[in-house]
């Protein structure tokens, strides 16, 4: 007898895809047979947009590719841009930095755990992330003015110097966050039912994962070490004492472990960062690239003329090609881009370590049920604004 | 003259557990929202009326007005049976379920169950049983792909668990040697059931957890997978009766588990029928709670968790039982 598959589409409106992904699946009973992922639907063109911007423009769609993740996504781009015109960056601009991407990577991974746990089946986990959440984005918003496009790395610095309240705002919040990783911890890392939908399920083993280019925590689950901040150390990371947690397995559980770690080892870079910020300028002084204090615009004549310049005309980097990469909490998110001596990009393009993290994903649920496609979907934390780009 | 009062006397013990069995289905969507949202630290619902009283009427009135949808490919009179069959099983189960003792009234001994049936327990099983082909026929007459994989899981969990559910109260049967629920009530009288069957009564409320489709054992709607699985065309009234159905089969389950292990009506100082909501409403918590604590299993663990270890303590749990009381 001829067996036919049902055929299913899993969204591009389906509650658990995390937004527009669309997953074409072929079932036989609810075994998947295939899965073949469509993406596209969130396309805005942004690396080509960028062509047409001066690099400093171009800094405002950074924030809009990977959306839980605004400030890591400025750095990743500010470091590639500063690689070309070739700008040093104070260090306590570099300690800013430091800071303000651990408390955006808390806040992607609590999202991520909210949403991941809700998708299980566990919907109070999201209510307590999100409490905690709110507290980052508070603390993101009192310094950077928004919560979701800060917008607040530039290239050579930060957009303004931190101030004692915030501060006392962060320490307030490291000192607390452990105890609230705990309470994630006791409702589901030893919950028989969370392990029984989550252990074994959606894995993928060491060699293919660094086949299918993975990065982040779905890869340092399967045991590979690699962090871009351990492997090639940017803005001072090199400074903090942190442990960069791996899986064994590779599956979900694997995941959840890896990242429930991160958060810890985020708060301990956090706390070690924010004790040691350096006394200093908070952005670099190039005249060529940084703009000028907004005080000396308004009362020096070649301050109005260079903020001017920058400002209408942009900077002309060297004939040269870069590639600058930090660690997103999702993975690798690399910039590269190419300059042909003119004011705006030749190319940009964008690693975005969400797209080849999803293209691993039917080989880890070919053979699997449907409900492991939503958990393992989940677990690898896809954000498709920097997909599609 | 008699027959007329005897009927006079139903009809009215029909109207008010009707009215009183919607009016509690109503407000155990608000009380089930309230509770999650204080297990959740949030505050739930609280702009209709003060504390929110009036949302479940908003939600009633809102569902009549919403537009009522047929999908094109729907196989249309089993689409709008389905929803009937479901809420006309789960009302069904309250008839032989007994609230209270006994009520003198007009020199008239009424009896606080609407029909005392003999095999009241047979009945039950019966309705519980007739309210899944509704979520069955739902999801398949739908014409959708998620209705159907959904329906199929209702099917199957539906199978796996009423075996389960049913021998974990056989010994009960066994202890009380009636199927009168009336009777195994005033068999409690002494001694709740629940001290000579602990372990039956927790069999009991994992196979009511699967029976109610409820977290952790919600197959086959699981909101994150089948995007609602049955109830997925369903709109407006059609869908509330769904809705509907599925709280007031939540209040006969735990009125049963009442019956069967809490000793009903029996408590002392306050009015039987009290006691006997209170206990409902306890069982009831524990649902909500349970829900807002744990994941959801998957599909093919449920299956294996009914036939490979609930369906066989059942059966160990029968023999034991069976066996003292023999001995005994």
């Amino acid at each position: 007898m001829e067996t036919t598959f049902m055929a299913i589409n899993m969204g591009p409106q389906h509650p658990a895809t995390h937004g527009v992904l669309r997953l074409l699946l072929e079932l036989d009973g609810e075994t998947i047979v295939k899965a073949t992922p469509h993406i596209g639907y969130l396309h805005r063109g942004v690396e080509k947009l960028a062509e047409t911007k001066t690099y400093h423009q171009a800094l405002v769609f950074t924030d809009r590719l990977d959306y839980t993740n605004g400030l890591s996504n400025n750095l990743a781009y500010c470091l590639a841009v500063e690689k070309l015109a070739d700008v040093e960056v104070p260090r306590r601009a570099q300690y800013i930095r430091v800071v303000l991407c651990e408390l955006q990577r808390i806040a992607a991974h609590l999202l991520w755990l909210g949403t991941h746990a809700l998708d299980i089946g566990a919907m109070t986990v999201l209510f307590y992330a999100f409490r905690e959440r709110e507290k980052v984005l508070d603390i993101i918003e009192y310094i950077t003015g928004a919560r979701l496009t800060p917008s607040f790395i530039r290239i050579g610095g930060v957009a303004r110097d931190i101030d004692s309240n915030f501060v006392k705002k962060v320490k307030e919040f490291v000192k607390e966050f452990p105890s609230r990783v705990d309470e994630y911890e006791t409702l589901l890392t030893e919950n028989i039912i969370w392990k029984k939908r989550t252990v074994g399920v959606g894995a993928i083993s060491k060699e293919e994962a660094i086949s299918y280019g993975v990065t982040g925590p779905v890869l340092r689950a399967c045991g590979v070490y690699y962090d871009v901040r351990k492997a090639h150390p940017y803005s001072s990371y090199e400074d903090f004492d942190f442990v960069v947690p791996l899986g064994k397995n590779g599956d979900v559980y694997d995941r959840y472990l890896v990242r429930m770690q991160e958060l810890r080892q985020s708060n301990r870079i956090i706390s070690q960062a924010i004790e040691g910020i350096p006394e200093g300028p908070y952005k670099s002084n190039d005249p060529r690239v940084v703009l000028p204090e907004k005080d000396d615009v308004q009362t020096d004549i070649a301050s109005l003329i260079r903020q001017f310049k920058i400002a209408t005309g942009g900077f002309r980097p060297e004939k040269a090609e870069v590639y600058a990469s930090v660690e997103a909490p999702k993975g690798e998110l690399g910039f590269y881009i190419v300059s042909d001596g003119s004011e705006k990009p030749f190319r940009f393009r964008i690693r975005p370590p969400s797209f080849l993290n999803l293209s691993a994903l039917p080989r880890m649920i070919e053979g699997q049920l449907v409900a492991d496609v939503i958990a393992t979907i989940g677990s690898i934390d896809i954000v498709l604004g920097e997909i599609d780009r | 003259m008699e027959t007329l009062y005897f009927l006079i006397e139903v009809l009215i013990k029909n109207v008010v557990v009707i009215a009183v069995l919607m009016f509690f289905a109503a407000y155990l969507t608000l009380i089930e929202r309230k509770v999650l949202a204080r297990i959740q630290i949030r505050y739930g619902p609280n702009r209709a009326g003060p504390f929110g009283i009036l949302q479940p009427i908003a939600d009633g009135i809102k569902s009549f007005f919403k537009e009522e949808i047929i999908p094109e490919n729907a196989d249309k009179p089993l689409y709008v049976i389905a929803p009937m069959i479901v809420i006309t099983a789960a009302i069904s189960m309250a008839a032989v379920i007994p609230f209270g003792d006994k009520l003198v009234l007009f020199g008239r001994e009424i009896k606080l169950v609407i029909a005392d049936v003999d095999v009241g327990l047979l009945y039950l099983f019966a309705m519980a049983s007739l309210g899944e082909y509704g979520v069955v026929l739902g999801g398949w007459s739908s014409g959708n792909k998620y209705g159907v994989l959904g329906s199929l899981r209702a099917a199957a969990q539906m199978i796996s668990y009423e075996v389960s559910l049913g021998l974990a109260i056989i010994g009960v049967l066994i202890l009380s040697g009636s199927m009168n629920l009336r009777e195994i009530v005033n068999a409690q009288k002494e001694m709740w059931f629940i001290v000579y069957q602990p372990f039956a009564f927790i069999l009991y409320m994992i196979c009511a957890f699967a029976e109610l489709n409820r977290a952790p054992f919600d197959m086959p709607e699981a909101e994150s997978e089948l995007a609602c699985g049955f109830n997925i065309e369903y709109s407006s009234m059609k869908f509330a009766l769904f809705f509907f159905a599925e709280y007031t089969h939540m209040l006969a389950v735990a009125a049963l588990a009442t019956t069967l292990f809490l000793g009903g009506w029996h408590g002392p100082y306050l009015p039987g029928t009290l006691w006997f909501l209170i206990k409902v409403f306890l069982i009831v918590f524990v649902f909500i709670w349970v829900r807002a604590t744990y994941p959801r299993l998957r599909y093919d663990q449920i299956m294996k968790l009914g036939w490979k270890v609930l369906f066989p303590l059942t059966i160990l749990n029968l023999i034991v039982t069976a066996f003292f009381v023999t001995v005994r």
